[in-house]
């Protein structure tokens, strides 16, 4: 209780006492609120994963801390035709085991993507779009794609390149999506004990013991110079008051993810720093627009029609569904007042959104606002749409997934509350929540969203579009809302390899989106990370944790 | 007794074959792993694809059917989150759970048992109701409170001990272990006391009403008028006396301290099983938690068997198996 | 127990009451005990405002500090971070967290105690079926229970109390069969069968007295382990709900503000659960001394 304030000060002294062993070692001791599964590039696409296979497995081009594509392993490249791309090599690499990067490499690793057995969520999505390679020497490579495929690049960021030769794959591969008429891949196991964990990156594998720890050290032959620190430790702490305890009792250097109501006390102590950034987050509500009845809505009356489709109103009597009048999803907006939940909830640590991406990511409309705090206004609309008394609602919220989910939740509720819609909230544990929401269970629900790709194409695919196996649109579309001028739109920007003709049409249609009330986003998330004073952090707005963004300051 | 313990391993295979039915059946029900697992951005093709590669898109029974032909021959499958033996994760991270576990039993017999039977010699002496106000504290706060608590202290403030992992470890008979270093056991402590902190104040209690109860038996008065020193009386006649339910009680709070080792070992980042299961759960790794399950109820049932033979020696009234 | 005294020819409650007053300390815990169990039970009269009713509270006068005054009332102990009042909150609080408690003890005891009992008495398959049970509940970690209970039936409170039910019954019936195994081999046991005294008067009236003392040091603790094992699974994010916290949701809700400095949201929930499981103690401590029978002067 009163152990706090002193807690910091007393924490100063435990690490002055602590500082100078670590300067003498150049180790980095990190606390990571979660852990990668695998060491094994290609075994999840998933954030732990993709931040670590970053220190160790480079791949062709890069994402930096704005999501901005550039170099890494090619040096350059350009569109040859509408289906074919040429990527200039960088020369001069060479892997942790001292063989050379080769144009070969990056089609064997191409290969070994779709061949890891269990995978619980590869990174087929990326290499797809390939239909052949064509090496014109070592370091020049042409990729052919079937389909014209604008994002190729950004894709190639996403995957690492492992060596062909350490692999004992010397001869020409002839690329298929199968497997390449190899019959052998290196297993996820031989990754994780390190045999076969060798890149071209600054860090090589060192010991990685589950739940406890993973040592990387040095790679001191990396082709952009020694990094700058020998070793680098990750733990995985994921109870967020026990990492902040690691950091104030000097365990740990850095950590990521401080629970935002801790940020500006250490921001006055002297002793340790915090560095934030706009993340590519948005944490949105979804309604459920599908059919003529919704579950967990009381107090609208009597569907207009028989429910057809997935999800309980199937077997169970529902009322109707308010939802799929517009007047109803922008009353809801309106009585939303962001910029509150950012003040008071988020530290202010967050910025309101008005769309799915923050300002300046490509796609994005310049100046589009948020929606304005408007209770009266909202109560006005519910009126016209015939809720003069409003109705009942549960808004379904994960506690365990982004930053301060069930505290916005809560917040949210008093707030449609106020304008008469009598709101509860189920909060549930992530493993419970998206079962529950992935059967259609809310009628409203509160998630995040964050665009791997950093441009508009991808939230809107994935959250707005009309949810079809054949296009690809609408994978985590949970309100199942539907609108063909929009799914029209997203898939020929994603077809349209001309960036000012894509961006345009982008943002067209996210301002179709947000005019149509499809979707209703809150804020994006501001990333903090904290670390001891003395070292520097660039924050990313893919919210990766990376060795390679933390320096000694001077 | 070689009936009974026939009798016992038949039950035995019963129970762990019920077990792991409602384990699975379980775990089915709270939800899918793909939907945590998978990368958000994958598409419905995707989705259904890697449902179809984890042979999650079997019906359960079929399930079912498949791991109890593999469990037979010992394999109890490989974790959807890590793609290893579940067994391997789990006996990877065991010695550090039993370690904790071992220790924190220790620590709550070292310190329950004279603390109590000091209590319950001096039931209304200042040390006596110390004691007791102490014990009621070390039941009622919340673990994860205490936790964090213990770590404000004596990590943040006075910063005599990490706060959180596990220290250096050394191979004892090829198992790491911590607690042969002296880092290993300035990270063990603070956890293990946590963890000590619930048991101890069962010990405490325990061992003052079994003190209470024993003092008032004829025998011991017997024994005092037959002039038997005091030091006799209570080393041999109460200890003997109120360790039958310190034992029966122990033997249950090993497992639970094991099970229960979640809390403590999220609150100290400690890799050990319970965090493991947690993690597991929340991730619904259904192969790992119910090789995790599955091996704790054998514990259990070990543990159970060695406390129905301790008990038979120490009181010899109980017959095994207690048959009518 | 009742039979034991009755003997005497005495009011058994008079003596059972002057037994208990003994203690003063003993009686001051039932008084503050009695005092928290009205505060609970007439909260909804005696709190400034229902914490639990989102018209009342104001997120906008979250974290204030206590004797602050707000929009509408003073909170006197502050508020929480969705600007609940603390007062009021560990009032509805201390509700659901006795009711909790005090719910899944009496029926896990009840119910284990049943079990146990027969379990000793009966011996044989009874016994086997009974412990063989127990055996496989106790290595179910009480998370998994709550989790699968949780996402079959939806959160609430009712499955909170469920789970710890399932969590705790299987300790008392174990406990209670290590005691009642060596009652039964006491001559007591052995002469009232040898008179043909029936099955179910043994239990009832002979071997459950006997098997009360060790019942109760188990129950009292356990009303507070129910309590603060609740307040772990709200830890775990699967308690109770979080728009009606239990004092160790709020406690636990404090916690996150535990470094930035706002002590109050979590110190005086904190508080309010240390007082009541200090009364509950000392009066259950008091009331096995006084049921013991064997421990009469």
């Amino acid at each position: 209780m009163f152990i706090g304030k002193y807690g910091l000060a007393a924490a100063a002294v435990a690490l002055a006492t602590a500082l100078p062993a670590a300067v003498q070692a150049e180790t980095l001791t990190m606390g990571m609120a979660s852990e990668a599964s695998s060491i094994d590039p290609h075994y999840h696409n998933l954030s732990p994963n993709n931040a670590l296979r970053r220190h160790m497995f480079e791949s062709l081009t890069n994402q930096d801390e704005t999501q901005q594509l550039g170099p890494l392993l090619a040096e350059s490249w350009k569109p040859i035709s509408e289906t074919a791309w040429e990527f200039n090599l960088r020369k001069g690499v060479k892997f942790h085991d001292g063989s050379d990067f080769t144009a070969l490499d990056v089609v064997y690793s191409a290969c070994r993507v779709p061949n890891v057995p269990n995978s619980p969520s590869n990174f087929v999505s990326f290499t797809s779009a390939i239909s052949d390679f064509e090496i014109k020497d070592d370091h020049t490579l042409i990729v052919h794609t079937s389909e014209p495929t604008p994002l190729l690049p950004t894709y190639f960021a996403n995957w690492g390149i492992l060596s062909a030769t350490a692999n004992g794959v010397s001869g020409d591969i002839k690329y298929d999506k199968e497997n390449c008429g190899l019959d052998a891949f290196p297993s996820t196991v031989d990754f994780n004990n390190g045999s076969a964990s060798i890149g071209t990156g600054p860090y090589k594998f060192k010991e990685f013991v589950k739940g406890d720890r993973f040592v990387m050290e040095a790679n001191a032959n990396y082709w952009g110079g020694k990094p700058e620190w020998d070793e680098v430790i990750q733990k995985p702490i994921t109870n967020a008051a026990a990492r902040m305890a690691a950091l104030l009792a000097g365990d740990v250097d850095f950590v990521d993810n401080p629970p935002t109501q801790d940020l500006a006390e250490l921001k006055e102590n002297p002793k340790f720093d915090v560095s934030q950034g706009l993340s590519n987050r948005v944490i949105y509500l979804h309604m459920d627009q599908f059919g003529p009845s919704t579950f967990g809505v009381k107090g609208t009356g009597k569907p207009d029609a028989q429910y057809e489709g997935e999800g309980p109103c199937a077997t169970e009597a529902c009322e109707k569904n308010p939802f799929l009048d517009v007047r109803v999803r922008q009353a809801l907006s309106k009585a939303i007042n962001r910029d509150a939940i950012v003040e008071k909830i988020m530290g202010g640590v967050a910025v309101p959104a008005g769309e799915l991406l923050p300002q300046g990511f490509f796609g994005t409309n310049p100046g589009a606002k948020h929606e304005a705090y408007d209770p009266d206004g909202a109560k006005k609309l519910l009126a016209e749409a015939g809720y003069p008394n409003g109705f009942e609602l549960v808004l379904g919220t994960p506690n365990d997934r982004y930053i301060n989910d069930a505290k916005i939740a809560q917040v949210i509720a008093q707030m449609f509350t106020r304008i008469g819609v009598k709101t509860t909230v189920n909060a549930m544990t992530k493993s419970v929540f998206f079962k529950t929401r992935n059967t259609y269970e809310f009628s409203i629900y509160l998630a995040g969203w964050g665009a791997g790709t950093g441009e508009m194409s991808n939230p809107l695919r994935a959250l707005v579009g009309t949810r079809n196996k054949e296009t690809g649109l609408g994978g985590t579309n949970r309100g199942r809302y539907s609108n063909p001028s929009l799914d029209e739109k997203i898939l020929t920007a994603l077809a349209t390899v001309d960036d000012a003709k894509r961006e345009e049409i982008l943002r067209t249609a996210s301002r179709e989106a947000m005019e149509d009330y499809s979707i209703l986003p809150l804020h994006f998330e501001v990333t903090s990370w904290a670390h001891r004073k003395g070292l520097s952090h660039k924050a990313r707005a893919d919210q990766y944790t990376l060795a390679t963004g933390v320096h000694k300051a001077n | 007794m070689l009936a009974f313990t026939i009798r016992r391993l038949s039950q035995s295979v019963v129970v762990l074959f019920v077990m792991s039915i409602i384990v699975f059946a379980g775990v089915y029900a709270i939800g899918n792993p793909v939907d945590i697992l998978i990368n958000p951005e994958a598409d419905i093709a995707e989705q259904e694809e890697t449902i179809r590669r984890l042979g999650l898109d079997k019906p359960i029974w079929t399930q079912y059917g498949l791991f109890l032909a593999n469990a037979l021959q010992g394999d109890l499958g490989n974790s959807f989150v890590h793609n290893l033996p579940a067994l391997d994760i789990i006996f990877q991270r065991l010695p550090a759970t039993l370690e904790l576990a071992f220790l924190a039993v220790g620590l709550a017999v070292v310190f329950g048992v004279p603390l109590g039977m000091l209590a319950g010699l001096k039931p209304d002496s200042v040390v006596g109701r110390v004691i007791m106000t102490g014990s009621i504290l070390g039941f009622s706060l919340p673990t994860f409170w205490v936790g964090l608590m213990l770590i404000m202290l004596f990590s943040v403030n006075m910063g005599w001990l990490p706060a959180s992992g596990r220290g250096e470890t050394v191979d004892l008979f090829g198992i790491p272990v911590s607690f042969l270093t002296l880092d290993g056991l300035s990270h063990l402590f603070l956890p293990a006391f946590n963890l000590a902190l619930f048991k101890m104040s069962l010990v405490i209690r325990l061992a003052r009403s079994g003190t209470r109860e024993v003092l008032l038996q004829d025998y011991i008065k017997f024994a005092r008028a037959k002039g038997v020193s005091d030091a006799r009386i209570i080393g041999v006649h109460v200890l003997k006396n109120i360790m039958i339910p310190v034992v029966t009680v122990l033997g249950l709070e090993l497992g639970s301290v094991i099970a229960f080792a979640v809390v403590t070992e999220t609150v100290f980042a400690w890799p050990g099983i319970g965090k493991l299961l947690i993690d597991s759960i929340s991730h619904l790794d259904r192969p790992v938690v119910v090789a995790y399950l599955l091996l704790t109820v054998t514990m259990f049932i070990v543990i159970n068997f060695v406390v129905d033979i301790l008990y038979s020696i120490l009181d010899p009234r109980v017959r095994l198996g207690g048959a009518n | 127990m009742a039979a034991a005294v009755q003997d005497d020819g005495i009011n058994p409650w008079r003596t059972f009451a002057s037994d208990f007053a003994e203690k003063k300390l003993a009686v001051l815990g039932l008084i503050v005990f009695v005092a928290l169990i009205a505060a609970a039970i007439f909260a909804p009269w005696i709190t400034p405002q229902n914490p639990y009713d989102l018209n009342q509270i104001d997120f906008l006068d979250g974290r204030l500090e206590p004797g602050s005054v707000g929009s509408q009332i003073t909170y006197w102990l502050g508020t929480d971070d969705q600007g609940r009042d603390l007062l009021s909150g560990i009032f509805y609080g201390l509700r659901t967290s006795l009711a909790v408690g005090a719910a899944s003890t009496l029926i896990a005891l009840v119910l284990g105690g049943a079990l146990g009992l027969f379990a000793a008495y009966f011996g044989g398959r009874v016994d086997t079926l009974i412990m063989r049970i127990a055996d496989l509940q106790l290595s179910f970690p009480a998370i998994l229970i709550a989790l699968i209970l949780v996402s079959a039936l939806g959160q609430g409170v009712d499955k909170v109390i469920i789970s710890l039910v399932a969590v705790q019954w299987a300790y008392y019936a174990r406990t209670i069969r290590g005691t009642a195994l060596v009652e039964r081999r006491k001559e007591y046991v052995e002469a009232a069968t040898c008179l043909a005294i029936s099955h179910r008067r043994i239990v009832f009236k002979h071997l459950m007295p006997n098997c009360t003392p060790p019942l109760i040091v188990v129950g009292t603790v356990q009303v507070a382990h129910a309590i603060s094992l609740e307040a772990t699974l709200s830890f775990l994010g699967i308690g109770v709900p979080i728009t009606e916290p239990s004092l160790g949701l709020l406690i636990k809700n404090g916690f996150d503000y535990m470094l930035s400095g706002d002590y109050w949201v979590s110190f005086y929930p904190g508080l309010a659960l240390l007082i009541t499981i200090v009364s509950i103690n000392l009066v259950g401590d008091q009331l096995r001394d006084v049921l013991n029978p064997r421990l009469k002067k």
